[in-house]
């Protein structure tokens, strides 16, 4: 129990209560009051490398005898080049099938028998190898993993494996109004050659034809140590892990060939609004998302953005949520989101409405998008301050969630003391400010709408709103045609 | 002393573990304290400092298993009316106070159970104890038949959503009405019929309140960054003043069996059918429910596990497969799931599946095969233990420990019921409780193209 906080105040507080004798009834008419955010002292990020100059950064909890380990590639899929959309995420997804001398089922084996949990995957701005395990069984785990990592095969039938396993699934992917909606929304703002256009995985076009020279050759480029960092959060401590990790990484070797590096085209200026309807026969519910391009992570609106979203649909109380759930219970969850990567990602605000109510849904959407762009009431503005600021010692909770902190630290190169003074960056958002990223941001009369439902049953109503011109889309149009299997 | 005989047992009886890696020294063990108020209220506090947080975490006895005919979906709709309001805080404060504090919160409805959570900074405890007393105490006196509307609406979504459209979401309930007889509890979803929801009433909100959210039906565990003596004296005033009131009585429903083999195809707005077999299983904790644990892990954990292997992996003819015992208090249910590829059958795959039943029923698994799946089931246990709130965090396993077992801190005995068996009680259990002939067969047929 080696504390990791200060718990001076906190003890102040209770010290009142308890003076109450518990016999009388207490007065409820004085509910107890939030107390002062308590102090959190992150513990250190010890910052180490190894002899091959791969950064190594290491977080000690000591709670749970258990040990998280990821090793971060400074690459995804916004690396794809032209027309290759899906090659880094296939190349993340084969690393597991052939390493070194173990096939796939030796290295599911392997770790599976050690209790452990080992992915591979990629998104825009990283490809990651992650590893949970027991902390007594991580010696035994390491050479896998950096098997995995560093020694990867890429043996041809195994890439027909995963290439049928994916064809399949974006055959499935049609069968979920919410997915539909998703793909279409990204395709509308991004186009076809801009990468966040299309999904992670690609198209099924371009799946067929990947090679496993190919993937190697990506692998090459991106996978190295001067474009990597590996993390170890968990019971652990730099003595007892170091060695380990130099036995199983320090062979790795920076080539000569230059890194891949992110050119993402320039996206268009958002056209008029325009609603985008894609037919689902029989869908008791309509799939709504309606957004914009929205910021980079990079963006210096970051912190106003994180406290607008949270008033416009990023908290239960959320005035999407209250409005569409809680006044009208048109849906079961109505929210909004800023997705921020190395370049501007989309905005959106969603939610699943009863058919019968789509256009209802449609008006009480765009009367909030509208109603965000006015002043915002002090008490509205200083609970999402508190919603966000309070809650962030809480996303620290587990080796799982320090790691991923940390992921985004290194990504988008956040300065050391980024923890230290969030806090207070939440704290400091004025009105002014959140008024200022909502003009800039949410421009209702730019936005794509995205309705995935009932066509017969709701475009009449649709159409009478008049929110903009109606352009019907086929499931071919946004996915492509459905993909034929091998067998 | 139950911990030293489990680890006894580890140490002699368990040749094969002699070849594992070295076994997480660390005891599964949690300190913990626990009293009665005097209105019945059972309350568990659980210290830890790691994280500036403390949770709330309410266990009800009381699901859709005790739900009357006509009113199915009842629990959990009354679930969402507990956070409309209560006599002292108005309709929309409940979630608006905790977000000004950084809280977040959240109700989940079983068949046997309903679970509320809230989760604050450590120096907001005292708020959220006054919130939850409050809705326990004096949830009527907020109540109108206005309300229940409101969240009758919402509910009917969340059925949409989950159900009607999501692919393959209406198999649940179909298996649910195939397995159990017309009348047991677990017949209906728990998410309920649509007209049950309509016929809903304030009246039924009243009656169900009465008898279901008093004190002697409830569990309170506090845990995280407090003081146990200071935590104590809050609950003590927030909780004592509600009035006590009889447990429901423990539900009496005789136990069920399948007699033969029940087949049904239905159609839902997906591109690939899919095979659901189903068996009504030993309860929770009783003697074959872990070990059916174990057997869904040889059939389906990991690239290496028969069914995954066979149908996936090597003849590659179904795009996943998945099994699980779905433990629950009256019956529980074992469940195989397979989505064929394209071009490939439901009976094809169901030929794989049922041959490899036959083969796990007549031999026991390999040492290494039986260790992988046992490593992974110790493995979770650990995992378990990083949270601290929210759905599955320690809290909420210790109040569902306490609610089950009677006992708290049941970590170390339940994980002592998996590395009791052997593989051999993994082969009979398949055996026993996984006959070809008297199970679920459901089938889910893509709908024509119209």
């Amino acid at each position: 129990m080696k504390g990791r906080v200060c718990a001076v105040s906190f003890l102040i507080v209770l010290a009142a209560g308890v003076a109450i004798h518990a016999q009388q009834p207490p007065d409820r008419t004085k509910p107890p009051q939030p107390g002062p955010p308590p102090e959190l002292t992150l513990p250190a990020i010890e910052k180490r490398q190894l002899a091959n100059g791969l950064p190594v950064w290491i977080v000690q909890l000591h709670e749970v005898p258990v040990a998280q380990i990821n090793l971060v590639i400074r690459s995804g899929s916004a690396d794809d080049p032209p027309r290759r959309f899906g090659l880094a995420n296939m190349t993340a997804a084969m690393l597991s099938q052939g390493a070194g001398a173990r096939s796939a089922l030796d290295i599911a084996d392997a770790i599976d028998y050690l209790g452990a949990n080992l992915s591979a995957d990629s998104t825009s701005d990283l490809s990651a190898i992650r590893m949970h395990v027991p902390v007594a069984r991580l010696a035994d785990a390491l050479p896998v993993m950096a098997d995995v990592a560093l020694h990867p095969t890429f043996p041809s039938e195994e890439l027909d494996r995963v290439r049928q396993q994916r064809l399949t699934s974006i055959i499935q992917a049609r069968d979920d109004p919410g997915t539909i909606a998703l793909v279409t929304l990204s395709r509308i703002l991004y186009g076809t050659s801009h990468r966040y256009g299309t999904p992670q995985m690609g198209t099924a076009e371009v799946i067929k034809t990947f090679t496993s020279d190919e993937l190697k050759s990506f692998y090459a480029s991106a996978y190295r140590p001067d474009n990597a960092t590996l993390l170890a959060v968990g019971d652990l401590t730099p003595e007892r892990l170091m060695p380990m990790l130099e036995s199983s990484f320090g062979s790795w070797k920076t080539p000569a060939a230059p890194k891949p590096s992110q050119s993402l085209p320039a996206t268009q200026a958002a056209p008029a609004r325009t609603i985008y309807l894609v037919d689902k026969p029989g869908a008791p519910q309509s799939q709504i998302r309606i957004g914009s391009i929205g910021v980079p992570r990079s963006t210096s609106d970051y912190f106003p953005i994180q406290v607008l979203n949270t008033i416009l649909g990023g908290s239960f109380s959320s005035r999407l949520n209250n409005n569409l759930r809680e006044v009208h219970g048109y849906t079961y969850g109505a929210f909004s989101s800023f997705d921020m990567r190395a370049g501007a990602g989309p905005f959106s605000a969603n939610a699943g409405v009863q058919t019968d109510k789509t256009s209802e849904a449609l008006t009480e959407f765009f009367n909030e998008l509208n109603a965000i762009l006015k002043p915002i009431p002090a008490e509205e503005l200083n609970r999402a301050k508190n919603y966000v600021a309070l809650r962030f010692p809480g996303t620290f909770e587990t080796t799982g969630d320090m790691a991923r902190r940390l992921e985004d630290m290194i990504v988008f190169q956040l300065p050391a003391d980024y923890f230290a003074h969030y806090v207070e960056r939440i704290q400091a958002v004025a009105e002014a400010d959140t008024q200022r990223a909502a003009a800039k941001y949410i421009v209702p009369n730019r936005l794509a709408v995205v309705v995935v439902g009932d066509r017969k049953l709701i475009e009449p109503g649709i159409r009478a709103l008049n929110l903009g011109p109606i352009k019907l889309l086929t499931l071919d149009e946004i996915f492509g045609p459905a993909p034929t299997l091998d067998r | 002393m139950k911990l030293v005989s489990v680890l006894l047992l580890l140490a002699v009886g368990s040749p094969a573990l002699a070849q594992t890696p070295a076994q997480p020294p660390t005891k599964l063990e949690i300190q913990y304290s626990q009293f009665k108020l005097p209105n019945g209220l059972n309350v568990i506090l659980h210290e830890d400092h790691s994280v500036p947080i403390v949770t709330v975490n309410m266990w009800y006895r009381v699901g859709s298993a005790r739900e009357k005919p006509g009113r199915t979906g009842f629990a959990h709709l009354f679930e969402h009316l507990m956070f409309m309001g209560s006599g002292h805080v108005k309709y929309g404060e409940f979630d608006q106070w905790l977000e000004a504090a950084g809280g977040d919160n959240n109700a989940s409805t079983g068949n046997d159970r309903t679970n509320y959570y809230i989760n604050v900074p450590s120096t907001s405890l005292e708020l959220a104890l006054y919130l939850e007393s409050d809705r326990l105490g004096y949830l009527l006196d907020a109540m109108t038949p206005k309300t229940v509307d409101a969240q009758r609406e919402v509910v009917k979504n969340e059925r949409r959503q989950s159900v009607e459209n999501q692919p393959y979401g209406i198999a649940d309930v179909v298996l649910g009405e195939m397995m159990f007889p017309d009348g047991h509890p677990y017949h209906w979803p728990v998410i309920g019929y649509m007209p049950d929801l309509t016929a809903a009433s304030y009246d039924d909100v009243v009656a169900f309140f009465k008898t279901y959210y008093v004190p002697s039906n409830a569990s309170l565990v506090v845990a995280g960054d407090l003081d146990s003596v200071k935590t104590k004296a809050l609950v003590e005033k927030w909780f004592s003043e509600i009035k006590p009131s009889p447990a429901p009585p423990p539900p009496t429903i005789p136990g069920v069996a399948l007699s033969s083999v029940q087949k049904k195809t239905i159609t839902d707005r997906v591109q690939l059918p899919r095979l659901y077999l189903a068996w009504i299983t030993p309860r929770l904790h009783d003697p074959g429910d872990a070990a059916l644990d174990l057997a869904a892990s040889v059939l389906t954990g990991g690239k290496n596990s028969r069914l995954y292997k066979r149908l996936v992996y090597d003849m590659q003819i179904a795009q996943e497969v998945n099994a699980f015992q779905a433990s629950a208090e009256l019956a529980s249910t074992f469940e195989i799931q397979v989505t064929p590829r394209p071009g490939h059958t439901i009976a094809e795959v169901q030929t794989v599946v049922d041959e490899e039943l036959q083969k796990l029923a007549r031999e026991a698994p390999a040492a290494r095969e039986f260790e992988r799946a046992l490593n992974g089931y110790e493995a979770s246990f650990y995992d378990r233990m990083e949270r601290l709130g929210g759905f599955g965090g320690k809290a909420d396993q210790i109040n569902g420990y306490y609610t089950e077992t009677g006992d708290p801190d049941w970590f170390n005995e339940d994980l002592g019921r998996y590395r009791a068996l052997s593989a051999s009680d993994v082969r009979a259990a398949v055996a026993a409780f996984l006959p070809l002939d008297r199970r679920v067969e459901l089938t889910v047929e893509p709908e024509k193209k119209q």
